[in-house]
């Protein structure tokens, strides 16, 4: 799919630091400003087209039956009783071909397929169409299976976790054992040993999970929502059994993602396989209860932390050992140890993953696998060492900032902990916290709290197409998306800061698997990894312009729409002839990931109120400081930040799915029930970002941030629970009847 | 959701009439209703539109009460001045329920009416026998943070999540009807709901067709008035448990106490015993906490529910502290 | 059928379980309001009816024959935004704009309300409020927003009802341009 170093590719491996950027000597200074999202007055008029929204004519409207079983085979689908129902056109499933689980992000097979046997409350077995949304949703309400029970489910976590098993290596390794962990933990000076939970969550984009498929002569467009299209076509051209180039994907504007909609959903395949059964347009969009019940969850997860340290705080020994969940069968498993492995130095480390196989929704990535979570654990356990050491948990945390990365042996590419601990310290009155349990304003018990934040960085493979026309306009164009990243902001921030131009005049496209394939959005790469093929591509072009003008590009300047070098002054509409100038570039990781350890570091800081007859907690102020190399662009990168924060706070105060130990079902599986903070639980969040360049990362010097903002912000929240009470509550989300018992008599 | 027949209402007297029909169900708001419907846990055959009806005024009562229309809009009955200087306890009521949007639509008698959140009920996928009698509880047993632990039976235990009906409770209002034949009906709101028992699908004593037409509220009683909500996030969010409390404080003894409670029971609870144990003592700790005793003990929790019985007890003393401080 | 939706008459006959939201966004090309959950928990489908905030996903197409709807499309178009519209650009009160067209309405309506004295479940004395941070997080808290844009959405709202004091964008922006 990549045309990796065809002509007119401006190819790039980072194998090599890459310490010039164009984006430093531009000087159309674009660059980096708080400039309004581009794509923003299309957002606010409502006249941005998601994926339900296209107007394709004929379209009959797919509505999904989902499974009414935890665990079961699939015996009979009496379709006749409500294909008689007025305007309902079909019922149809394919046992062999729907796909019972979502797949994970960036795969290029299909995921597991079959739903003749049911794996799961709520999978997906059969679409009903008919001509009007309420025809087919009245329809697949009323649709009677029949089922033949199998009696090998697995549903409650606590009676099966003795069952769970090491995690195949994927990500990072299942387990991971360095030096002597036993003998050093057992002769620290200082021990922590403490077991956090955290319970299954939902991404709970706003936008449901949304197909509109389209056939003609034998090829597929798919109208949907979602965050890597390129990989998800290569998905769905599996699944449906057809070539890759057969199926196109258009995700031009996408309601939310937070890794729901990384891979292929049980929409698509039944969407695409009913149009094609029938000879026109379906649209399935899933009911709000069946993206909870049949696409991705975050996995519920046990953390067993152990810290042993020197009185002066510096860890010998680190264990980190988890429990996660998924489905039989599926490789996923929650990297929860995943910043562990090198966020503090200790020479004797157990980081180890086990997984119990349950009949659960399917496992996967929900905003920061790993670390959204995991840093729940491993933070929490920092405050509890501190406090055991009689420390200041930023004290803790800088004596254990290592020099290099503690297990790879390798420098960091840039990191920047101590000094987000410090500044924000500084900026939100670290000074000021009192011991646990002492500060009371009436009715509120007042809190602290401080965690650590860090998100490994990651380029992936992505390539972008930039078009100079003669008019003097531009044309950026790849199938990167913009699922509320500030992609369509940021890449033309690049494209113009490089070529010279108002943003104005750079025409973005984005969300086509018919442009430059890309990586998408997930595991905060996309800003990286599409803007540095953005950067590749307008290199390229003014190299092109450089040589129309006759001079050297180094000596060539861009701005305002003007060619500068060799005292002319030349409009670049005119330098690029009457067909334009144009280049496609293409970036992919090389050797300095390997020699280089890259991630984003950052500081939470929260302060709570807990109310001491009712235990209800509100966060009253918090604080993010971040440094994830260079900030492409100030208001959307604070905007990133700011949803992580939030994130956070649903994690630690109100986001729980629960499971019903008797059949898996999720109970609370809408928004009413699944609390998602709302506006009156986050106060007016303040995100300070640091100075910082990552040359080794990409030609951008950019890291990612996207998930940056939810690693470490929810254990800021729990430790300052702890500062304002003296109560540890280890059991996520800390709803108010975990600290009830331990509050005062009244 | 199915199909129905849809009729609009040009009169109190039609809208009976048709709404006495096997199948029919009247629609005002319809904030809950379509909800329900949605999932095909309401399943009408005919829908009776009332919202045009003249039954939308907020009228003085010659004894100082006030008679409010059952198509008063929740976020104008909030707002109404009257009811904000004589009725405080109802503004907060209706102000800590829903979100702006759904107050904005909800009306009176729809909220009155409101049925249960648990989550069982409203899935079709899962035994209850509210929805489907003699199916079984699926939340005995089953996941029940949010279910009541005060008038349950082993047939149910869902809880009515209204937040208004809370406070009409303490306020003692009177619920107005019409009937198919005419007849006016005023039920006392501690007589209009019924505990679950064998017949927990029976929510309360409205007959086929019969309408809600009024709520009168009587001349508020003496003392200060609060309700205090308590829930798992700021806002939007269903009560774990809520106190409407109306209580005044004479020569340093508690001369009259209205209490009634939300997230607890199958209705707006109250029980004059707690109330009883209060009137005639000095406002302190003890004669809080003896009210808590007589509230609480019948209470039964169900598992994930058991917080709520402390959590009561602490929220009742909290609120009685609250009302019976000076000044 | 007869409806007016942003000023405009439709003729149109449609299924009576068609809800006010499906009737804009299926029959009519008006997709700008959204479904996030069709339930009314989300308030992406936030319309005026009369100049109401309502959830139109909770409400049948057919009950509004003789209302006057406005949806986002009324309120402001690219190049002729409403001032509310063109703060949550400035402000950033949005990432992937789905709930966006929902929180602009309720804010129009919310803002309206408190124009009439309405009082709201944080107004101390449930007298006539002013506009605080915490005033407009708990009225407009019907809105989720998953992106999280709360607290720019707040700064927008402010700025428009003549309260708006900083707004940490533009000092974010300075600090890394600097």
């Amino acid at each position: 799919m990549f045309g990796f170093g065809k002509d007119d590719t401006n190819a790039l491996t980072m194998n090599q630091p890459h310490p010039d950027s164009l984006l430093d000597t531009g000087v159309q200074g674009v660059i980096s400003k708080p400039l309004d999202r581009v794509d923003g007055p299309k957002k606010v008029t409502g006249t941005a087209t998601y994926a339900a929204e296209y107007a394709i004519e004929n379209c009959a409207h797919g509505v999904l039956v989902s499974a009414t079983k935890g665990h079961a085979k699939i015996k009979a689908i009496d379709a006749d009783a409500v294909k008689a129902m007025p305007g309902v056109i079909d019922v149809i499933t394919d046992y062999d071909t729907f796909i019972r689980n979502a797949q994970q992000g960036g795969e290029t097979e299909a995921p597991t397929q079959g739903v003749r046997t049911v794996d799961y409350f709520g999978e997906i077995i059969a679409i009903v169409v008919a001509e009007s949304f309420e025809a087919a949703r009245d329809a697949a309400k009323q649709l009677k299976v029949e089922y033949e029970p199998l009696d090998d489910g697995a549903f409650d976590y606590e009676a099966n976790k003795d069952k769970a098993e090491p995690a195949p290596d994927g990500l990072i390794k299942g387990h991971y054992d360095q030096g002597d962990f036993d003998k050093a933990f057992e002769g620290a000076s200082v021990k922590v040993d403490v077991t956090y939970t955290t319970p299954s969550q939902n991404s709970a984009a706003m936008e449901p999970h949304a197909s509109i498929a389209v056939w003609e002569d034998g090829a597929l467009t798919l109208y949907g929502a979602y965050q890597m299209p390129t990989s998800d076509a290569q998905q769905l051209a599996k699944a449906l059994g057809v070539s890759q180039s057969k199926v196109r994907i258009i995700s031009r504007y996408i309601g939310g993602g937070f890794g729901s909609k990384l891979g292929i959903a049980p929409e698509s395949v039944a969407a695409a396989i009913a149009a094609k059964q029938l000879g026109r347009p379906v649209k399935a969009v899933m009911l709000r209860q069946q993206v909870f019940d049949a696409t991705v969850r975050r996995s519920n997860t046990e953390q067993r932390m152990r810290l042993g340290a020197e009185a002066g705080g510096r860890i010998v020994a680190l264990g980190h050992e988890s429990i996660t969940s998924n489905l039989p069968d599926e490789d996923f498993f929650e990297p929860v140890g995943i910043g562990t492995h090198f966020l503090y130095a200790g020479e004797n480390r157990r980081i180890n993953h086990d997984v119990v196989r349950l009949n659960w929704t399917l496992s996967g990535s929900m905003r920061a696998p790993g670390e959204a979570v995991g840093m729940v654990g491993m933070e929490c356990a920092m405050d509890e060492l501190a406090e055991a050491i009689g420390m200041d948990p930023i004290d803790l945390r800088k004596v254990n900032d290592p020099e290099q990365d503690p297990e790879l042996k390798v420098p960091y590419s840039s990191r920047n902990l101590t000094r987000s601990l410090e500044e924000g310290a500084k900026h939100f009155g670290w000074d000021q916290r009192q011991k646990a349990g002492q500060r009371r304003e009436g009715d509120w018990l007042i809190g602290m709290g401080v965690a650590a934040a860090c998100r490994s960085n990651q380029l992936q493979q992505s390539a972008a197409k930039v078009e100079l026309h003669p008019d003097g306009s531009a044309t950026v164009s790849s199938a990167m998306t913009d699922i509320g990243t500030g992609s369509y902001t940021i890449m033309a921030q690049i494209a113009a800061e490089i070529l010279g131009l108002p943003v104005e005049k750079v025409t973005m496209s984005l969300g086509d698997t018919n442009d430059p394939p890309a990586a998408g959005s997930g595991g905060s790469w996309g800003a990286a990894s599409a803007g540095s093929a953005v950067y590749l591509a307008a290199e390229r072009v003014r190299e092109k312009l450089a040589k129309a003008m006759g001079v050297k590009a180094e000596d060539l300047t861009l701005k305002d729409g003007m060619a500068i070098g060799d005292n002319r002054s030349v409009p670049l509409g005119e330098l690029v002839g009457k067909d334009g100038l144009s280049a496609i570039g293409e970036i992919k990781p090389g050797q300095q990931e390997k020699q280089y350890n890259q991630a984003s570091y950052g500081a939470h800081f929260a302060e709570v109120g807990v109310n001491v007859v009712t235990g209800e907690v509100r966060v009253r102020r918090m604080l993010g400081v971040f440094a994830a190399g260079r900030v492409l662009n100030a208001k959307t990168a604070r905007s990133q930040c700011l949803g992580g924060m939030t994130f956070g706070i649903g994690t630690a105060l109100t986001e729980e799915l629960i499971h019903d130990p008797r059949t898996g079902k999720l109970v609370n599986h809408d928004l009413a029930e699944y609390h998602v903070p709302v506006n009156a639980d986050v106060p007016q969040l303040e995100v300070h970002f640091l100075d910082e360049r990552d040359i080794h990362a990409n030609p951008i010097h950019a890291k990612g941030i996207g998930e940056l903002g939810i690693s470490g912000a929810a254990p800021a929240v729990v430790n300052a629970i702890y500062n304002a009470t003296g109560v540890r509550v280890r059991e996520m989300p800390v709803t108010l009847d975990k600290l009830l018992d331990h509050l005062p008599a009244l | 959701m199915k199909l129905f027949d849809y009729a609009r209402a040009d009169s109190v007297a039609t809208a009976t009439r048709d709404g006495a029909v096997p199948g029919a169900r009247f629609i005002a708001g319809g904030t809950n209703l379509l909800d329900l419907m949605k999932l095909q846990v309401e399943t009408p055959e005919t829908l009776i539109d009332i919202s045009r009806l003249a039954l939308t005024e907020i009228e003085e009562r010659e004894d100082g009460g006030l008679t409010i229309g059952a198509l008063v809009p929740n976020s104008d009955l909030a707002a109404d001045a009257r009811v904000i200087e004589r009725y405080p306890v109802l503004s907060r009521a209706l102000l800590a329920g829903a979100s702006g949007q759904l107050r904005n639509k909800a009306s009176t008698g729809g909220n009155l009416l409101q049925r249960t959140r648990c989550y069982y009920f409203y899935d079709p996928a899962t035994p209850c026998n509210k929805r489907e009698p003699g199916s079984g509880c699926s939340a005995i047993g089953g996941e029940n943070r949010i279910l009541a632990i005060l008038g349950t039976s082993d047939q149910c235990i869902a809880t009515h999540p209204s937040d208004m009906a809370v406070a009409m409770r303490a306020l003692e209002a009177v619920i107005i009807t019409q009937k198919p034949d005419g007849d006016r009906r005023r039920i006392a709101i501690g007589e209009f709901y019924r505990l679950p028992g064998s017949t927990p699908e029976i929510e309360n004593v409205l007959e086929p067709g019969e309408l809600i037409t009024h709520v009168e509220l009587p001349p508020a009683p003496e003392g200060k008035q609060t309700y205090r909500k308590v829930r798992d996030r700021a806002s939007y969010a269903f009560a774990l448990v809520s106190v409407a409390g109306i209580v005044a404080v004479e020569g340093g003894k508690i001369s009259s106490a209205r209490l009634a409670f939300g997230g607890l029971g199958p209705m707006p609870w109250r029980d004059e015993a707690v109330e009883a144990a209060l009137v005639g003592q000095e406002p302190t700790d003890a004669a809080f906490h003896a009210a808590a005793d007589a509230l609480l003990a019948d209470a039964k929790g169900y598992g994930s529910n058991d917080f709520k019985i402390p959590l009561t007890r602490r929220t009742l003393v909290a609120t009685l502290r609250e009302l019976t401080q000076e000044g | 059928m007869h409806f007016t939706i942003n000023g405009q008459s439709h003729d149109i006959e449609v299924d009576v379980r068609t809800s006010l939201l499906d009737l804009c966004r299926e029959h009519l090309g008006l997709t700008g309001s959204k479904k996030g959950c069709d339930h009314g928990q989300c308030g992406a489908c936030t319309m005026l009816v009369n100049g109401r905030r309502v959830n139109a996903c909770l409400t049948l197409a057919v009950m509004h024959q003789d209302d006057e709807i406005t949806t986002i499309e009324g309120l402001g178009q690219p190049g002729n935004l409403h001032p509310l519209q063109d703060a949550f650009v400035r402000h950033d009160g949005f990432q992937c704009g789905y709930c966006t067209p929902g929180q602009i309405c309720s804010a129009v309506g919310m803002m309206d309300e408190v124009k009439k004295g309405w009082p709201s479940h944080v107004t101390e004395d449930l007298g006539a409020a002013e506009l605080t941070v915490e005033e407009i997080s708990e009225r407009m808290s019907g809105n989720l927003c998953r992106c999280a844009a709360y607290p720019n959405i707040v700064d927008a709202i402010r700025e428009v009802a003549g309260l708006g004091d900083r707004n940490p964008n533009e000092d974010v922006g300075k600090e890394v341009a600097a």
